[in-house]
């Protein structure tokens, strides 16, 4: 756990980059700190690792000042991804990944295989390891930023815009990857970003900062979403919260209807009018047809029509709105956890369960 | 060419005298140079100070500074300690400054990131800023070389003997032959000294030969 007390950062020249921070990270967990740039993200974030000493206040690490313990075994036992990257230009990928572990007095063997697991863990193919970072995508690279931290297993990751550098498809890879890795690992995590719906994905916490370094609110995502406490918040979650805020809500029992499919390679039976269902054959949804276009023809591939997304059964309200707003049948497709097929939903069914699951919100609170 | 031919032996006697008064100032000025440097990243404040007294040094004119060097050390006139001495003083006012520019050209992305792993002191110093900033600094030993060998000819007016000697002896006895060879000798070594650095700093960067490297 990461405790905050009271605390401000005032720079020499006078900007006050924090002011009056109280926060706790809970141990295990992903707390995001976001807000606009220059709101003292990186300066808070630094401040746990004393990169930057705090004006006043305290910082504690499970109870224990941060102040008094040693400035170099505090930060080997604690992972920090860097904005930019920050990898070490001279050094192949293995041997970037394996710099704490090295700092640290690890047998060379150790060193290696532990490098070499962690090259896979974060899905980078092992040649790669004899690379420099030179020779990779920013995608890789920042999966070596995150490698690197993750070396010597510190409990503790401070992550300072670790995705912010690629493009928006492989961001979410990026985000859907820490999010499983995090599953495994269970790491206490504090994660900087400017990206309001990068903090709501990833954040079991979500602390907002306003200019100036003042803790605006911190709450559940959910609950920012629902009850921003003040007009600078609701500015800054944006105009969408309302309808984001819906992939938090698990779906009720949805009215789900049996649909009529057929299965890829075979031909149309009956006559039927309108968008039907295909599927493989193990029932798993790959697209929509039109029969009258195929006539009697068997259904291949190149007939499908694959503009409708799905969603999971236990999945968000907001998935299986999509799913239903992006059918061409108006029917949302929804499918098991191993994809296949449950049942289709249409986009006014979702609306009334969006309807009855209006309730109070339970925790969060104002800053 | 003939000078040459009937003279190769005494050529080459001069030419690794040359190269020991060049070469030995280039190596202990730079190992001088490298806490010397690290100490005007390290305070910013002693930078310029730094600087600008290592930067005089080299404004000392060399014929001053080799009839200086007996005083100052204690040694005999004819003594070469006195040529090493002093040409490592120019070494040295020349290297400074590169080290420490070498030093801190390393982005400062880098250096966050080195701090945060928990680098510090020397193992920072050698595991990270020194090897980026080795194109500087071999930028600068480049220059260096090529200044120590047309400086030490000088010394052939105190008596102490290198390639020099040819260009003196050649010019005041009017020998064609020599005077070229002096020259020659000169621009050859000097050629050399900088294929040597060019190649190790070529071996010392591996990652800057990639492609897409320069990161
Ligand atoms: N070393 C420093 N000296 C003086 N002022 C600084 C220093 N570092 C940061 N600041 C100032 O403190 C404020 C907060 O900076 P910080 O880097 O924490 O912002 P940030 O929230 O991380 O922004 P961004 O999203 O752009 O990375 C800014 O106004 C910045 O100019
Ligand atoms: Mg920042």
């Amino acid at each position: 756990m990461i405790r905050f007390d009271a605390v401000t950062k005032q720079f020499p020249g006078g900007t006050v980059a924090v002011e009056d921070l109280s926060l706790t990270a809970p141990t295990g967990r992903i707390t995001v700190l976001v807000g606009p740039s220059g709101c003292g993200k990186t300066t808070s974030l630094r401040m746990v690792n004393r990169m930057i000493q705090p004006t006043r206040g305290s910082i504690t690490l499970d109870g224990q000042d941060t102040s008094r313990m040693n400035e170099a075994q505090l930060r080997r036992g604690m992972g920090y991804v860097i904005q930019h990257g920050g990898l070490f230009p001279h050094r192949t990928v293995l041997d970037n990944i394996g710099t704490v572990p090295r700092l640290l007095g690890w047998d060379r063997t150790r060193i290696r295989a532990r490098s070499n697991e962690l090259l896979e863990r974060v899905g980078l193919a092992p040649e790669l390891g004899e690379r420099y970072p030179a020779q990779l995508s920013g995608g890789q690279q920042q999966r070596v930023g995150v490698a690197r931290a993750l070396a010597a297993d510190p409990p503790v990751m401070l992550m300072d815009e670790p995705f912010s550098a690629v493009d928006p498809v492989v961001r979410e890879q990026l985000q859907d990857e820490f999010l499983r890795l995090q599953g495994e690992l269970g790491k206490t995590i504090l994660f900087v970003t400017h990206d309001i719906d990068e903090a709501i994905k990833l954040g079991d916490q979500v602390a907002v900062l306003r200019v100036g370094g003042r803790l605006a609110q911190v709450a559940e995502p959910a609950y920012l979403l629902a009850h921003p406490a003040d007009d600078f918040v609701a500015d800054f979650v944006g105009r969408d919260r309302g309808y984001r805020a819906l992939q938090f809500q698990e779906t009720p029992r949805l009215p789900l209807r049996s649909e009529p499919t057929i299965v890829l390679g075979e031909q149309p039976t009956e006559p039927y009018a309108g968008w039907l269902l295909v599927v493989d054959d193990d029932r798993r949804p790959v697209g929509w047809v039109e029969p009258h276009r195929i006539g009697t023809r068997t259904v291949s591939t190149g007939d499908l029509h694959r503009g409708g997304t799905v969603a999971t059964e236990h999945g968000s309200l907001r998935a299986a709105l999509d799913a239903a707003l992006s059918s061409p049948s108006g029917r949302g497709v929804i499918v098991d956890a191993s994809g296949s097929l449950c049942g289709t939903v249409e986009a006014h069914e979702v609306l009334t369960a969006i309807e009855g699951t209006r309730r109070p919100e339970r925790r969060g609170s104002p800053a | 060419m003939t000078w040459l031919a009937d003279n190769w032996r005494t050529v080459l006697d001069l030419a690794l005298s040359h190269l020991y008064l060049a070469g030995i100032p280039l190596v202990v000025g730079l190992l001088v140079s490298l806490p010397l440097g690290w100490a005007a990243k390290r305070w910013s404040r002693s930078y310029p100070a730094l600087i600008t007294t290592t930067g005089l040094l080299y404004t000392i004119p060399s014929l001053a500074l080799f009839v200086l060097m007996p005083g100052v050390l204690g040694t005999k006139i004819l003594d070469p300690v006195n040529v090493v001495v002093a040409m490592t003083v120019y070494t040295v006012a020349l290297l400074v400054r590169t080290v420490a520019d070498g030093l801190r050209a390393v982005p400062d992305h880098i250096e966050q990131a080195a701090t945060a792993m928990g680098y510090r002191g020397l193992r920072r110093l050698l595991g990270v800023e020194l090897p980026l900033a080795v194109p500087v600094i071999a930028a600068g030993l480049r220059v260096a070389a090529v200044s120590n060998v047309s400086i030490v000819s000088v010394a052939s007016l105190l008596g102490v003997s290198q390639l020099g000697d040819l260009l003196v002896d050649g010019y005041n006895r009017v020998i064609w032959g020599e005077l070229v060879t002096g020259i020659l000798a000169c621009v050859t070594l000097a050629l050399l000294l900088d294929l040597v650095i060019v190649t190790g700093s070529r071996v010392l960067t591996p990652w800057l030969r990639v492609q897409g490297g320069r990161a």
